[in-house]
């Protein structure tokens, strides 16, 4: 088992070494919360009304939410982008644990995650918003969208692996996320959307994380009053979420990655 | 099969949709031993290659590397062997010495022991001054012989080398050759793929030859060269002149052939050392003044036509483009 883990702990490095050569790679972790949060904050949300609170207080939890959930696309690019070179082959000619290079992916981008859950608090932090509950909430709250962010890479992996390059990757990622992360509570309260939008906005796993945040940190959070069984629960139906998708996706890239190589 | 034999393979094949790769490879290479693999673009060679390595799995027959299956105890043959395919195959974001510790470590090594190796390496391939550039940067023959540091790493059992030489300007040939002869002075297995006869010739002990994806012939290289009805005899003369062809019967295995001009004389020649120096002997005693003479060796082309009655490519020699290292 030691010996797995190491390899992990090789391709992680591996990964890292890459964003050291190029860090504009991180632009999606670094400069997108921070450009999300100045556009959504004092452009759109100047006219937002949030009962019980200030916007920047509501959206805080949604901007966390909406970046983690775009800046899991990096993880198909990276796996893609393995793929499409000859490097994959040298790996699978060494005595090696051949799930370690989706692991390792995984790891790098949790780790890329964490970075964004730090800018977009301390970029929170510096406009204003506060959290009103104790450390261990607040610590809680980042850990489940953590945990959101770690699920939804999974799934990016298995999109990774089946398609045909890092545009596509990237194409088809951005057309699957950015409706999965907007059609939600993440930057508006879903009150006054139309049905069939609300409808899906209320079910949405991105919704439920951005409400359990919301709860979490203290903040407002105008879903509260809706009756949908995970706007109700958000904080077990956001963890719920994030271990289904888990459980489904991780076997099932590990399945996409054997299939992939072998010939 | 004989029990001291490194790579042993019986009837591999392998198919990629309509097309037939391998129809039934046959190998047997004693251990410390290097085999070449000869045979022109899309004989094979490349499948079987990664057949061997574990790559790509056989749709019939069995092989064995290092006394281990190549299906089913893959693993144990992954930990044994190490691969150089034809396209390097490098992580062109990281330097050469961090593809190497990354390798290392890969291949079981703790990071310090890695880091030595590494070094160890890049001194023997001379490659210490780039060592810490990406490789994305490095020039053909410098990625090439990354690539062959990258494959004995883990000090493999086998190596397999596939078409090591292709593309490089004739002085980057002859290092490499020498490269690999170190390479595998300490014991290691070799298997070769080439296009190249006189590779093949320098650096195997034994050739199998491979031509649409079947074993055609197999021998040592003298033995190769035997069957194929030897070298020939090229001289060219100063000026026209009938004596010529008596004179240079004696040592022709056959018919002395004329050029129209009456100044080129070709005949099939037996092996052996001294064939020139014995033909310009032989026209000087007969008063010839000769202006060229040379003596060509059986070239893929001619070991081809003589197994398969047709030229090893459509333009009748093996490609080759010179880059320089």
């Amino acid at each position: 088992m030691s010996a797995r883990w190491h390899d992990v702990v090789v391709m992680t490095r591996r990964n890292l070494l890459h964003i050291r050569r190029e860090p504009a790679q991180l632009s999606d972790v670094t400069v997108q919360p921070v450009l999300f949060t100045i556009l959504f904050i004092f452009v759109f949300g100047a006219g937002i009304v949030i009962a019980g609170g200030s916007y920047k207080d509501f959206a805080l939890a949604g901007l966390l939410t909406l970046n983690l959930t775009t800046s899991a696309i990096g993880t198909a690019v990276g796996l893609s982008t393995d793929l499409s070179t000859g490097v994959i082959d040298r790996f699978r000619s060494l005595p090696m644990w051949r799930t370690a290079v989706l692991v390792g992916r995984s790891v790098s981008d949790l780790l890329a995650a964490t970075l964004c859950v730090t800018i977009v608090g301390l970029t929170g932090l510096a406009i204003g918003w506060r959290p009103d509950a104790s450390i261990i909430s607040v610590v809680a709250g980042f850990g489940v969208a953590l945990l959101f962010s770690y699920a939804v890479s999974w799934g990016c992996a298995c999109l990774g692996l089946v398609s045909q390059g890092p545009e596509s990757a990237q194409g088809v990622g951005l057309i699957v996320l950015f409706p999965l992360a907007f059609v939600s509570n993440a930057m508006v309260p879903t009150q006054r959307m139309p049905s069939v939008l609300r409808f899906i906005a209320n079910w949405n796993p991105v919704s439920a994380v951005a409400a359990a945040c919301r709860d979490l940190f203290g903040n407002p959070n105008p879903s509260s009053t809706i009756r949908a069984w995970p706007m109700q629960h958000p904080v077990v139906a956001a963890v719920g979420w994030s271990l289904i998708i888990l459980s489904v996706c991780a076997p099932l890239a590990a399945l996409l990655y054997r299939r992939r190589i072998t010939e | 099969m004989p029990t001291d034999s490194t790579i042993q393979a019986e009837g591999l094949t392998k198919r990629y949709g309509d097309t037939t790769a391998l129809a039934g490879i046959e190998l047997d290479v004693e251990a410390g031993s290097i085999l070449g693999m000869l045979g022109p673009n899309g004989a094979g060679k490349t499948t079987a290659v990664r057949i061997l390595t574990t790559l790509a799995r056989p749709d019939g027959g069995r092989a064995q590397v290092a006394g281990f299956d190549i299906v089913t105890e893959a693993a144990q043959v992954r930990s044994r062997i190490g691969v150089a395919a034809q396209d390097a195959t490098l992580d062109e974001a990281l330097t050469g010495r961090q593809n190497l510790v990354m390798i290392g470590e890969l291949s079981g090594l703790r990071r310090a022991d890695a880091r030595v190796r590494a070094s160890e390496l890049l001194d023997r391939f001379d490659l210490t001054d780039a060592a810490d550039r990406i490789s994305k940067t490095y020039s053909g023959g410098m990625r090439r012989r990354l690539d062959l540091a990258a494959s004995v790493v883990s000090r493999p059992e086998v190596l397999f080398l596939d078409e090591p030489t292709t593309g490089l300007d004739p002085a980057s040939r002859l290092r490499m050759w020498d490269v690999i002869r170190q390479l595998v002075s300490d014991g290691t297995t070799l298997l070769l793929t080439t296009q190249y006869l006189d590779e093949a010739d320098t650096l195997a002990d034994r050739i199998v030859v491979i031509d649409h994806g079947l074993v055609i012939a197999e021998g040592t290289s003298l033995e190769l060269k035997a069957s194929t009805g030897g070298a020939r005899l090229s001289v060219t003369l100063s000026a026209p002149n009938a004596a010529a062809v008596a004179a240079l019967a004696p040592l022709a295995d056959g018919a002395v052939h004329v050029s129209d001009d009456g100044r080129r004389l070709h005949a099939a020649v037996r092996h052996g050392s001294g064939l020139g120096t014995e033909a310009v002997r032989a026209l000087d005693r007969a008063g010839i003044l000769v202006d060229d003479v040379a003596v060509l060796q059986p070239s893929l082309d001619d070991v081809f036509f003589e197994l398969t009655g047709r030229p090893s490519t459509p333009s009748g020699t093996p490609e080759t483009q010179a880059v320089p290292a």
